[in-house]
Protein backbone atom coordinates (compact mmCIF):
# COMPACT_ATOMS: atom_id res chain seq x y z
CA UNK A 1 0.00 0.00 0.00
CA UNK A 2 1.23 3.45 -0.87
CA UNK A 3 1.80 6.07 1.82
CA UNK A 4 2.94 9.35 0.35
CA UNK A 5 4.82 11.58 2.75
CA UNK A 6 7.44 14.26 3.16
CA UNK A 7 10.84 13.71 4.66
CA UNK A 8 12.35 16.92 6.00
CA UNK A 9 16.08 17.19 6.45
CA UNK A 10 16.72 19.44 9.44
CA UNK A 11 20.41 19.30 8.64
CA UNK A 12 20.02 21.41 5.54
CA UNK A 13 16.89 23.48 6.23
CA UNK A 14 18.02 27.11 6.44
CA UNK A 15 14.68 28.50 7.62
CA UNK A 16 14.00 30.65 4.55
CA UNK A 17 10.19 30.13 4.62
CA UNK A 18 10.11 29.51 0.85
CA UNK A 19 8.03 26.38 1.46
CA UNK A 20 5.57 28.44 3.55
CA UNK A 21 4.96 31.02 0.84
CA UNK A 22 4.90 28.58 -2.06
CA UNK A 23 2.43 26.39 -0.14
CA UNK A 24 0.21 29.38 0.50
CA UNK A 25 0.49 30.52 -3.14
CA UNK A 26 -0.37 27.14 -4.62
CA UNK A 27 -3.18 26.26 -2.25
CA UNK A 28 -4.81 29.68 -2.19
CA UNK A 29 -5.04 29.60 -6.00
CA UNK A 30 -6.42 26.10 -6.14
CA UNK A 31 -9.81 24.72 -7.06
CA UNK A 32 -10.80 24.41 -3.39
CA UNK A 33 -10.98 28.20 -3.05
CA UNK A 34 -8.71 30.75 -1.41
CA UNK A 35 -7.16 30.35 2.02
CA UNK A 36 -8.61 33.22 3.97
CA UNK A 37 -6.44 36.09 5.18
CA UNK A 38 -7.85 38.47 7.76
CA UNK A 39 -6.51 42.01 7.76
CA UNK A 40 -3.46 41.03 5.66
CA UNK A 41 -2.04 44.54 5.31
CA UNK A 42 -3.28 46.04 8.58
CA UNK A 43 -2.55 45.62 12.23
CA UNK A 44 -2.58 42.06 13.60
CA UNK A 45 -2.75 40.23 10.28
CA UNK A 46 -3.75 36.59 10.49
CA UNK A 47 -4.63 33.89 8.04
CA UNK A 48 -4.85 30.25 7.09
CA UNK A 49 -1.59 28.40 6.45
CA UNK A 50 -0.86 24.71 5.90
CA UNK A 51 2.86 24.91 6.54
CA UNK A 52 5.04 26.89 8.91
CA UNK A 53 8.75 27.09 9.67
CA UNK A 54 9.68 27.47 13.30
CA UNK A 55 13.03 28.11 14.91
CA UNK A 56 14.48 26.50 18.02
CA UNK A 57 17.69 27.01 19.91
CA UNK A 58 19.28 23.86 21.27
CA UNK A 59 21.78 24.07 24.13
CA UNK A 60 23.14 26.93 26.18
CA UNK A 61 25.28 29.80 24.94
CA UNK A 62 27.95 29.52 23.61
CA UNK A 63 27.28 25.86 22.79
CA UNK A 64 24.08 26.46 20.90
CA UNK A 65 22.70 25.25 17.66
CA UNK A 66 19.82 26.74 15.73
CA UNK A 67 17.30 24.32 14.27
CA UNK A 68 14.78 25.48 11.71
CA UNK A 69 11.78 23.24 11.91
CA UNK A 70 9.13 23.14 9.15
CA UNK A 71 5.80 21.77 10.36
CA UNK A 72 2.77 20.73 8.34
CA UNK A 73 0.28 17.85 8.50
CA UNK A 74 2.20 14.62 9.06
CA UNK A 75 -0.43 12.43 7.30
CA UNK A 76 -0.40 9.95 10.19
CA UNK A 77 -0.88 6.30 9.31
CA UNK A 78 -3.17 6.00 12.34
CA UNK A 79 -4.62 9.50 12.02
CA UNK A 80 -6.49 10.41 15.24
CA UNK A 81 -8.32 13.28 13.51
CA UNK A 82 -10.21 10.96 11.14
CA UNK A 83 -12.36 8.72 13.41
CA UNK A 84 -13.53 11.66 15.57
CA UNK A 85 -15.08 13.50 12.62
CA UNK A 86 -18.88 13.20 13.02
CA UNK A 87 -19.63 13.67 9.32
CA UNK A 88 -16.87 11.72 7.58
CA UNK A 89 -15.56 14.96 6.04
CA UNK A 90 -12.14 14.14 7.41
CA UNK A 91 -10.78 11.04 5.72
CA UNK A 92 -7.61 9.18 4.84
CA UNK A 93 -7.27 8.03 1.25
CA UNK A 94 -6.67 4.30 0.97
CA UNK A 95 -4.81 4.59 -2.35
CA UNK A 96 -2.02 6.92 -1.19
CA UNK A 97 -2.57 7.58 2.54
CA UNK A 98 -3.16 11.33 2.18
CA UNK A 99 -5.38 12.75 4.95
CA UNK A 100 -7.90 15.18 3.45
CA UNK A 101 -10.97 17.22 4.41
CA UNK A 102 -14.04 17.27 2.18
CA UNK A 103 -14.89 20.97 2.43
CA UNK A 104 -18.44 20.29 1.23
CA UNK A 105 -19.14 17.88 4.09
CA UNK A 106 -17.31 19.69 6.92
CA UNK A 107 -19.69 21.31 9.42
CA UNK A 108 -16.91 23.33 11.06
CA UNK A 109 -17.23 21.84 14.55
CA UNK A 110 -13.42 21.95 15.02
CA UNK A 111 -13.45 18.60 16.84
CA UNK A 112 -10.77 17.12 14.52
CA UNK A 113 -8.37 19.93 15.41
CA UNK A 114 -8.70 19.01 19.08
CA UNK A 115 -7.78 15.44 18.20
CA UNK A 116 -4.53 16.38 16.42
CA UNK A 117 -1.60 16.56 18.86
CA UNK A 118 0.51 18.44 16.31
CA UNK A 119 -1.82 21.38 15.68
CA UNK A 120 -1.70 20.64 11.96
CA UNK A 121 -5.24 21.75 11.15
CA UNK A 122 -6.42 25.29 10.62
CA UNK A 123 -9.95 26.62 10.58
CA UNK A 124 -10.77 28.88 7.65
CA UNK A 125 -12.69 31.77 9.20
CA UNK A 126 -14.33 32.72 5.92
CA UNK A 127 -15.31 29.35 4.46
CA UNK A 128 -16.06 28.11 8.01
CA UNK A 129 -14.49 24.72 7.37
CA UNK A 130 -11.40 22.96 8.65
CA UNK A 131 -8.43 22.95 6.29
CA UNK A 132 -5.09 21.24 6.22
CA UNK A 133 -2.11 20.26 4.10
CA UNK A 134 -3.30 18.24 1.09
CA UNK A 135 0.20 17.14 0.09
CA UNK A 136 -0.72 19.10 -3.07
CA UNK A 137 -3.05 16.31 -4.16
CA UNK A 138 -4.23 18.59 -7.00
CA UNK A 139 -0.66 18.83 -8.28
CA UNK A 140 1.06 15.48 -7.78
CA UNK A 141 -1.40 13.64 -10.07
CA UNK A 142 -1.75 16.42 -12.66
CA UNK A 143 -0.94 14.75 -15.98
CA UNK A 144 -0.62 18.15 -17.70
CA UNK A 145 2.49 18.91 -15.64
CA UNK A 146 5.91 17.49 -16.59
CA UNK A 147 6.70 14.47 -14.35
CA UNK A 148 9.43 16.39 -12.51
CA UNK A 149 6.87 18.97 -11.40
CA UNK A 150 4.36 16.46 -10.05
CA UNK A 151 5.57 17.16 -6.54
CA UNK A 152 4.17 19.28 -3.69
CA UNK A 153 4.73 23.02 -4.01
CA UNK A 154 6.85 23.14 -0.85
CA UNK A 155 9.18 20.44 -2.20
CA UNK A 156 9.50 22.25 -5.54
CA UNK A 157 10.41 25.54 -3.88
CA UNK A 158 12.97 24.35 -1.32
CA UNK A 159 16.33 25.90 -2.34
CA UNK A 160 18.39 23.45 -0.28
CA UNK A 161 16.42 20.29 -1.14
CA UNK A 162 15.60 19.85 2.52
CA UNK A 163 12.23 18.40 1.60
CA UNK A 164 11.95 14.98 0.00
CA UNK A 165 8.67 13.55 -1.26
CA UNK A 166 7.73 9.96 -1.97
CA UNK A 167 6.21 6.69 -0.84
CA UNK A 168 7.47 5.71 2.61
CA UNK A 169 6.06 2.19 2.17
CA UNK A 170 8.25 1.48 -0.85
CA UNK A 171 11.58 0.33 0.64
CA UNK A 172 13.50 1.45 -2.45
CA UNK A 173 12.08 4.96 -2.66
CA UNK A 174 14.28 8.00 -2.08
CA UNK A 175 12.39 8.83 1.13
CA UNK A 176 12.59 5.30 2.56
CA UNK A 177 16.33 5.15 1.90
CA UNK A 178 16.78 8.56 3.53
CA UNK A 179 14.79 7.48 6.60
CA UNK A 180 16.69 4.21 6.84
CA UNK A 181 20.21 5.45 6.24
CA UNK A 182 20.06 8.90 7.79
CA UNK A 183 18.21 8.25 11.03
CA UNK A 184 14.75 9.46 10.04
CA UNK A 185 12.38 9.87 12.98
CA UNK A 186 8.74 10.73 13.74
CA UNK A 187 7.33 13.52 15.92
CA UNK A 188 5.70 12.65 19.26
CA UNK A 189 5.96 8.88 18.77
CA UNK A 190 4.48 8.45 22.28
CA UNK A 191 0.93 8.90 20.99
CA UNK A 192 1.04 6.01 18.53
CA UNK A 193 -0.23 8.12 15.65
CA UNK A 194 2.52 6.79 13.37
CA UNK A 195 3.16 9.99 11.38
CA UNK A 196 4.03 9.29 7.76
CA UNK A 197 6.19 12.40 7.52
CA UNK A 198 9.67 11.89 8.92
CA UNK A 199 12.45 14.24 9.94
CA UNK A 200 16.16 13.71 9.37
CA UNK A 201 18.27 14.85 12.32
CA UNK A 202 21.09 17.38 12.40
CA UNK A 203 24.46 15.78 11.67
CA UNK A 204 28.03 16.81 12.44
CA UNK A 205 30.42 16.58 9.49
CA UNK A 206 33.88 15.99 10.95
CA UNK A 207 37.17 15.28 9.07
CA UNK A 208 39.63 13.17 10.98
CA UNK A 209 43.30 13.84 10.00
CA UNK A 210 45.88 11.34 11.14
CA UNK A 211 49.54 12.20 11.91
CA UNK A 212 50.98 10.39 8.88
CA UNK A 213 48.66 12.29 6.55
CA UNK A 214 50.51 15.51 7.47
CA UNK A 215 53.77 14.14 6.04
CA UNK A 216 53.65 12.89 2.45
CA UNK A 217 54.60 9.26 2.48
CA UNK A 218 56.17 9.52 -0.94
CA UNK A 219 58.40 12.23 0.54
CA UNK A 220 59.10 14.62 -2.32
CA UNK A 221 61.61 16.50 -0.20
CA UNK A 222 64.42 14.06 -0.99
CA UNK A 223 63.75 14.19 -4.72
CA UNK A 224 64.05 17.94 -4.59
CA UNK A 225 67.28 17.59 -2.60
CA UNK A 226 66.04 19.67 0.26
CA UNK A 227 67.52 18.53 3.51
CA UNK A 228 65.12 18.10 6.37
CA UNK A 229 64.28 15.81 9.24
CA UNK A 230 62.37 13.48 6.93
CA UNK A 231 64.51 13.60 3.81
CA UNK A 232 66.33 10.35 4.64
CA UNK A 233 63.11 8.40 5.08
CA UNK A 234 62.19 5.89 2.38
CA UNK A 235 59.87 7.06 -0.36
CA UNK A 236 57.25 5.22 -2.36
CA UNK A 237 59.77 5.06 -5.19
CA UNK A 238 62.14 3.07 -2.95
CA UNK A 239 59.52 0.36 -2.59
CA UNK A 240 58.49 0.30 -6.21
CA UNK A 241 61.94 0.33 -7.79
CA UNK B 1 -8.24 25.06 25.26
CA UNK B 2 -10.22 28.16 24.42
CA UNK B 3 -13.69 27.73 25.97
CA UNK B 4 -16.49 28.38 23.48
CA UNK B 5 -19.66 29.77 25.05
CA UNK B 6 -21.78 27.68 22.69
CA UNK B 7 -20.26 24.52 24.20
CA UNK B 8 -20.60 25.85 27.76
CA UNK B 9 -24.32 26.56 27.31
CA UNK B 10 -24.97 23.37 25.33
CA UNK B 11 -23.47 21.02 27.94
CA UNK B 12 -24.91 22.81 30.99
CA UNK B 13 -28.42 23.30 29.57
CA UNK B 14 -28.89 19.75 28.32
CA UNK B 15 -27.46 18.57 31.67
CA UNK B 16 -30.29 20.38 33.51
CA UNK B 17 -32.84 19.02 31.02
CA UNK B 18 -31.66 15.43 31.42
CA UNK B 19 -31.40 15.76 35.20
CA UNK B 20 -34.89 17.22 35.44
CA UNK B 21 -36.30 14.38 33.32
CA UNK B 22 -34.53 11.83 35.52
CA UNK B 23 -35.98 13.60 38.58
CA UNK B 24 -39.53 13.39 37.17
CA UNK B 25 -39.17 9.69 36.35
CA UNK B 26 -37.66 9.02 39.79
CA UNK B 27 -40.62 10.70 41.47
CA UNK B 28 -43.07 8.85 39.25
CA UNK B 29 -41.54 5.44 39.99
CA UNK B 30 -41.58 6.15 43.75
CA UNK B 31 -45.26 7.12 43.39
CA UNK B 32 -45.96 3.92 41.44
CA UNK B 33 -45.05 1.85 44.49
CA UNK B 34 -46.84 4.28 46.83
CA UNK B 35 -43.71 5.66 48.46
CA UNK B 36 -44.74 9.15 47.36
CA UNK B 37 -48.17 10.68 46.82
CA UNK B 38 -49.43 10.41 43.23
CA UNK B 39 -49.20 13.67 41.27
CA UNK B 40 -51.43 15.11 38.60
CA UNK B 41 -50.38 14.04 35.12
CA UNK B 42 -51.13 17.33 33.44
CA UNK B 43 -50.11 19.90 36.08
CA UNK B 44 -47.05 18.10 37.38
CA UNK B 45 -45.48 15.70 34.88
CA UNK B 46 -46.53 17.40 31.64
CA UNK B 47 -45.36 20.82 32.89
CA UNK B 48 -42.13 19.27 34.19
CA UNK B 49 -41.51 17.57 30.84
CA UNK B 50 -42.16 20.89 29.07
CA UNK B 51 -39.55 22.60 31.27
CA UNK B 52 -37.04 19.78 30.62
CA UNK B 53 -37.79 20.15 26.90
CA UNK B 54 -37.09 23.90 27.07
CA UNK B 55 -33.67 23.26 28.62
CA UNK B 56 -32.87 20.67 25.93
CA UNK B 57 -34.02 23.03 23.15
CA UNK B 58 -31.90 25.78 24.68
CA UNK B 59 -28.90 23.48 24.55
CA UNK B 60 -29.62 22.53 20.96
CA UNK B 61 -29.85 26.20 19.94
CA UNK B 62 -26.55 26.92 21.72
CA UNK B 63 -24.88 24.06 19.84
CA UNK B 64 -25.86 25.60 16.50
CA UNK B 65 -23.66 28.61 17.28
CA UNK B 66 -20.68 26.30 17.57
CA UNK B 67 -20.89 25.08 13.98
CA UNK B 68 -19.42 26.79 10.96
CA UNK B 69 -22.09 25.18 8.78
CA UNK B 70 -25.16 24.31 10.89
CA UNK B 71 -27.15 23.66 7.69
CA UNK B 72 -25.00 20.55 7.20
CA UNK B 73 -25.53 19.47 10.80
CA UNK B 74 -27.56 16.42 9.75
CA UNK B 75 -24.37 14.93 8.33
CA UNK B 76 -23.02 14.71 11.88
CA UNK B 77 -25.24 11.69 12.52
CA UNK B 78 -23.39 9.55 9.97
CA UNK B 79 -20.19 8.52 11.75
CA UNK B 80 -21.66 7.05 14.94
CA UNK B 81 -19.44 3.97 14.59
CA UNK B 82 -16.27 5.90 15.42
CA UNK B 83 -17.16 9.37 16.69
CA UNK B 84 -18.59 10.15 20.13
CA UNK B 85 -19.65 13.53 18.81
CA UNK B 86 -21.74 11.77 16.18
CA UNK B 87 -23.28 9.56 18.88
CA UNK B 88 -24.14 12.66 20.91
CA UNK B 89 -25.76 14.18 17.82
CA UNK B 90 -27.97 11.08 17.49
CA UNK B 91 -28.82 10.65 21.16
CA UNK B 92 -29.76 14.31 21.82
CA UNK B 93 -32.77 14.37 19.43
CA UNK B 94 -33.71 10.90 20.69
CA UNK B 95 -33.73 12.28 24.23
CA UNK B 96 -35.84 15.24 23.12
CA UNK B 97 -38.26 12.93 21.35
CA UNK B 98 -38.72 10.79 24.45
CA UNK B 99 -39.21 13.82 26.73
CA UNK B 100 -41.77 15.12 24.25
CA UNK B 101 -43.57 11.76 24.15
CA UNK B 102 -43.48 11.51 27.95
CA UNK B 103 -44.95 15.00 28.26
CA UNK B 104 -47.64 14.43 25.61
CA UNK B 105 -48.84 11.13 27.15
CA UNK B 106 -49.04 12.84 30.55
CA UNK B 107 -50.74 15.90 29.07
CA UNK B 108 -53.54 13.82 27.58
CA UNK B 109 -53.63 11.77 30.77
CA UNK B 110 -53.38 8.61 28.69
CA UNK B 111 -52.80 5.69 31.03
CA UNK B 112 -53.76 2.39 29.36
CA UNK B 113 -53.50 -0.80 31.42
CA UNK B 114 -50.56 -2.26 29.45
CA UNK B 115 -49.62 -5.09 31.76
CA UNK B 116 -53.04 -5.81 33.26
CA UNK B 117 -52.01 -4.90 36.81
CA UNK B 118 -54.57 -2.10 37.18
CA UNK B 119 -52.19 0.67 38.27
CA UNK B 120 -51.84 4.10 36.70
CA UNK B 121 -48.87 5.53 34.75
CA UNK B 122 -47.81 2.21 33.16
CA UNK B 123 -47.15 3.66 29.68
CA UNK B 124 -45.35 6.75 31.04
CA UNK B 125 -43.19 4.58 33.30
CA UNK B 126 -42.15 2.53 30.25
CA UNK B 127 -41.32 5.73 28.33
CA UNK B 128 -39.58 7.00 31.46
CA UNK B 129 -37.48 3.85 31.75
CA UNK B 130 -36.39 4.08 28.10
CA UNK B 131 -35.79 7.81 28.59
CA UNK B 132 -33.63 7.11 31.64
CA UNK B 133 -31.39 4.81 29.60
CA UNK B 134 -31.21 7.42 26.83
CA UNK B 135 -30.49 10.23 29.32
CA UNK B 136 -27.55 8.27 30.69
CA UNK B 137 -26.43 7.46 27.13
CA UNK B 138 -26.47 11.19 26.41
CA UNK B 139 -24.46 11.97 29.53
CA UNK B 140 -21.94 9.30 28.54
CA UNK B 141 -21.77 10.58 24.95
CA UNK B 142 -21.26 14.18 26.07
CA UNK B 143 -18.60 13.14 28.55
CA UNK B 144 -16.86 10.83 26.08
CA UNK B 145 -16.63 13.61 23.47
CA UNK B 146 -14.02 15.03 25.85
CA UNK B 147 -12.76 11.91 27.61
CA UNK B 148 -11.99 10.10 24.34
CA UNK B 149 -9.32 12.58 23.20
CA UNK B 150 -6.22 11.07 24.73
CA UNK B 151 -4.06 14.09 23.87
CA UNK B 152 -6.00 16.29 26.29
CA UNK B 153 -4.88 14.52 29.43
CA UNK B 154 -7.06 16.62 31.78
CA UNK B 155 -10.13 15.25 29.97
CA UNK B 156 -8.97 11.71 29.20
CA UNK B 157 -10.29 10.19 32.41
CA UNK B 158 -13.42 8.26 33.51
CA UNK B 159 -13.97 11.10 36.01
CA UNK B 160 -14.95 13.34 33.09
CA UNK B 161 -17.94 11.12 32.27
CA UNK B 162 -18.82 10.62 35.94
CA UNK B 163 -18.79 14.38 36.53
CA UNK B 164 -21.00 15.09 33.52
CA UNK B 165 -23.56 12.66 34.95
CA UNK B 166 -23.31 14.02 38.51
CA UNK B 167 -23.27 17.72 37.62
CA UNK B 168 -26.17 17.34 35.20
CA UNK B 169 -28.06 15.27 37.74
CA UNK B 170 -27.37 17.76 40.56
CA UNK B 171 -28.60 20.77 38.58
CA UNK B 172 -31.65 18.82 37.33
CA UNK B 173 -32.65 17.69 40.81
CA UNK B 174 -32.06 21.18 42.27
CA UNK B 175 -34.34 22.60 39.60
CA UNK B 176 -36.88 19.86 40.31
CA UNK B 177 -36.81 20.81 44.02
CA UNK B 178 -37.62 24.41 43.18
CA UNK B 179 -40.30 23.22 40.73
CA UNK B 180 -42.10 21.04 43.30
CA UNK B 181 -41.92 23.85 45.90
CA UNK B 182 -44.43 25.71 43.72
CA UNK B 183 -46.25 22.73 42.24
CA UNK B 184 -46.31 19.85 44.76
CA UNK B 185 -45.00 21.06 48.16
CA UNK B 186 -45.22 17.61 49.77
CA UNK B 187 -42.39 16.42 47.48
CA UNK B 188 -39.88 19.14 48.47
CA UNK B 189 -38.18 17.00 51.13
CA UNK B 190 -37.81 14.07 48.72
CA UNK B 191 -36.35 16.09 45.84
CA UNK B 192 -34.37 18.38 48.14
CA UNK B 193 -32.69 15.43 49.84
CA UNK B 194 -31.75 13.89 46.50
CA UNK B 195 -30.52 17.27 45.20
CA UNK B 196 -28.26 17.60 48.26
CA UNK B 197 -26.96 14.02 47.89
CA UNK B 198 -26.21 14.37 44.16
CA UNK B 199 -24.70 17.84 44.57
CA UNK B 200 -22.44 16.49 47.29
CA UNK B 201 -21.48 13.49 45.14
CA UNK B 202 -20.72 15.89 42.28
CA UNK B 203 -18.53 17.92 44.63
CA UNK B 204 -16.56 14.79 45.51
CA UNK B 205 -16.21 13.83 41.82
CA UNK B 206 -15.19 17.30 40.71
CA UNK B 207 -12.67 17.81 43.50
CA UNK B 208 -11.36 14.34 42.65
CA UNK B 209 -10.75 15.40 39.05
CA UNK B 210 -9.11 18.64 40.25
CA UNK B 211 -6.71 16.59 42.37
CA UNK B 212 -6.03 14.23 39.48
CA UNK B 213 -5.40 17.07 37.05
CA UNK B 214 -3.02 18.78 39.44
CA UNK B 215 -0.79 15.71 39.29
CA UNK B 216 -0.76 14.95 35.59
CA UNK B 217 2.46 13.66 34.12
CA UNK B 218 2.71 14.98 30.57
CA UNK B 219 3.32 12.43 27.84
CA UNK B 220 4.78 14.96 25.41
CA UNK B 221 7.51 17.50 25.87
CA UNK B 222 9.45 19.84 23.64
CA UNK B 223 12.04 17.10 23.06
CA UNK B 224 9.55 14.65 21.60
CA UNK B 225 7.72 17.45 19.79
CA UNK B 226 10.68 18.33 17.57
CA UNK B 227 12.60 15.10 18.08
CA UNK B 228 15.80 16.57 19.51
CA UNK B 229 17.24 14.89 22.60
CA UNK B 230 18.68 17.80 24.53
CA UNK B 231 17.62 18.96 27.99
CA UNK B 232 17.71 22.62 27.01
CA UNK B 233 15.56 23.58 24.01
CA UNK B 234 14.06 27.02 23.56
CA UNK B 235 11.70 28.13 20.86
CA UNK B 236 12.91 31.33 19.22
CA UNK B 237 10.18 31.79 16.60
CA UNK B 238 6.84 30.10 15.87
CA UNK B 239 6.99 31.23 12.26
CA UNK B 240 4.55 34.15 12.34
CA UNK B 241 3.72 37.18 14.46
CA UNK B 242 0.04 37.93 13.88
CA UNK B 243 -1.44 34.89 15.60
CA UNK B 244 -3.25 32.00 13.98
CA UNK B 245 -5.83 29.33 14.68
CA UNK B 246 -3.11 27.53 16.62
CA UNK B 247 -2.64 30.43 19.03
CA UNK B 248 -6.37 31.22 19.35
CA UNK B 249 -8.11 27.85 19.68
CA UNK B 250 -5.83 25.98 22.04
CA UNK B 251 -5.35 28.46 24.86
CA UNK B 252 -7.83 30.32 27.06
CA UNK B 253 -5.73 33.47 26.88
CA UNK B 254 -6.02 34.26 30.59
CA UNK B 255 -3.42 34.26 33.31
CA UNK B 256 -2.92 31.56 35.90
CA UNK B 257 -4.51 33.77 38.60
CA UNK B 258 -7.68 34.20 36.54
CA UNK B 259 -7.88 30.42 36.17
CA UNK B 260 -7.47 29.95 39.91
CA UNK B 261 -10.16 32.52 40.76
CA UNK B 262 -12.57 30.83 38.31
CA UNK B 263 -11.87 27.53 40.04
CA UNK B 264 -12.76 28.93 43.48
CA UNK B 265 -15.78 30.71 42.01
CA UNK B 266 -17.22 27.54 40.54
CA UNK B 267 -16.51 25.50 43.67
CA UNK B 268 -18.43 28.01 45.78
CA UNK B 269 -21.26 28.72 43.34
CA UNK B 270 -21.87 25.17 42.11
CA UNK B 271 -21.55 23.35 45.40
CA UNK B 272 -21.21 25.36 48.63
CA UNK B 273 -23.91 28.01 48.15
CA UNK B 274 -26.53 25.67 46.57
CA UNK B 275 -25.99 23.10 49.33
CA UNK B 276 -26.61 25.80 51.96
CA UNK B 277 -29.63 27.18 50.11
CA UNK B 278 -31.08 23.68 49.61
CA UNK B 279 -30.62 22.98 53.30
CA UNK B 280 -32.41 26.21 54.24
CA UNK B 281 -35.07 25.97 51.55
CA UNK B 282 -35.95 22.32 52.07
CA UNK B 283 -38.58 23.58 54.56
CA UNK B 284 -40.55 24.61 51.48
CA UNK B 285 -39.38 28.12 50.57
CA UNK B 286 -39.68 28.23 46.76
CA UNK B 287 -37.77 31.49 46.34
CA UNK B 288 -34.71 30.17 48.18
CA UNK B 289 -34.85 26.90 46.20
CA UNK B 290 -35.11 28.79 42.93
CA UNK B 291 -32.12 30.88 44.03
CA UNK B 292 -30.27 27.62 44.78
CA UNK B 293 -30.81 26.51 41.20
CA UNK B 294 -29.90 29.94 39.77
CA UNK B 295 -26.66 30.10 41.73
CA UNK B 296 -25.80 26.50 40.83
CA UNK B 297 -26.42 27.10 37.13
CA UNK B 298 -24.19 30.20 37.12
CA UNK B 299 -21.63 28.11 38.99
CA UNK B 300 -21.89 25.41 36.31
CA UNK B 301 -21.13 28.01 33.63
CA UNK B 302 -17.92 28.82 35.52
CA UNK B 303 -17.27 25.10 36.04
CA UNK B 304 -17.61 24.33 32.33
CA UNK B 305 -15.43 27.30 31.39
CA UNK B 306 -12.77 26.03 33.76
CA UNK B 307 -13.13 22.44 32.52
CA UNK B 308 -12.53 23.56 28.92
CA UNK B 309 -9.82 26.09 29.77
CA UNK B 310 -7.83 23.78 32.01
CA UNK B 311 -7.10 21.24 29.28
CA UNK B 312 -3.60 21.72 27.97
CA UNK B 313 -3.16 20.67 24.34
CA UNK B 314 0.22 19.21 23.33
CA UNK B 315 0.23 21.39 20.19
CA UNK B 316 0.94 24.36 22.49
CA UNK B 317 4.50 23.02 22.73
CA UNK B 318 4.99 24.34 19.19
CA UNK B 319 3.64 27.80 20.04
CA UNK B 320 5.63 29.10 23.00
CA UNK B 321 7.28 32.23 21.57
CA UNK B 322 6.27 34.60 18.80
Amino acid sequence: MTQLALVIDLNVCVGCHACVTSCKEWNTSGQAGPMFDDNPYGQDPTGTFFNRVQTYEIGEFPNTETVHFPKSCLHCEDAPCVPVCPTGASFKRTEDGIVLVDYDKCIGCKYCSWACPYGAREFDEQQKVMKKCTLCVDRIYDQSLPPAERRPACVMSCPTSARLFGDVHDPDSEVSIAIRERGGYQLMPEWGTKPANHYLPRRKTRKVIHEDELVRSDNPLRKEEIESEHSRAPTLDDWLM
Amino acid sequence: MHPAFSVIFLTTLIGVGQGLFLALVTGESYAAVNLLPQQSSREFYAVGALLAMLFLIGGLIASIFHLGHPERGWRAATRWRTSWLSREVIVLPLMMGLVFLYGVVHFFDWHPDLFGVGTRNQLTLVIGAIGTVVAFALFVSTGMVYASIKFLQEWASPLTVVNYILLGGASGFTFATAFVAYNAPDLVTFYGTWAIIITFAALVGRVGSLFRNARIKRHSNIQSAIGVRHPRIQQKAMGFMGGSYNTREYHHGKGISALKSVRWTFLILTFVVPLLLLWIGIAGNGTILLAAFGVQYVGLLFERWFFLAQANHPQNLYYQTI
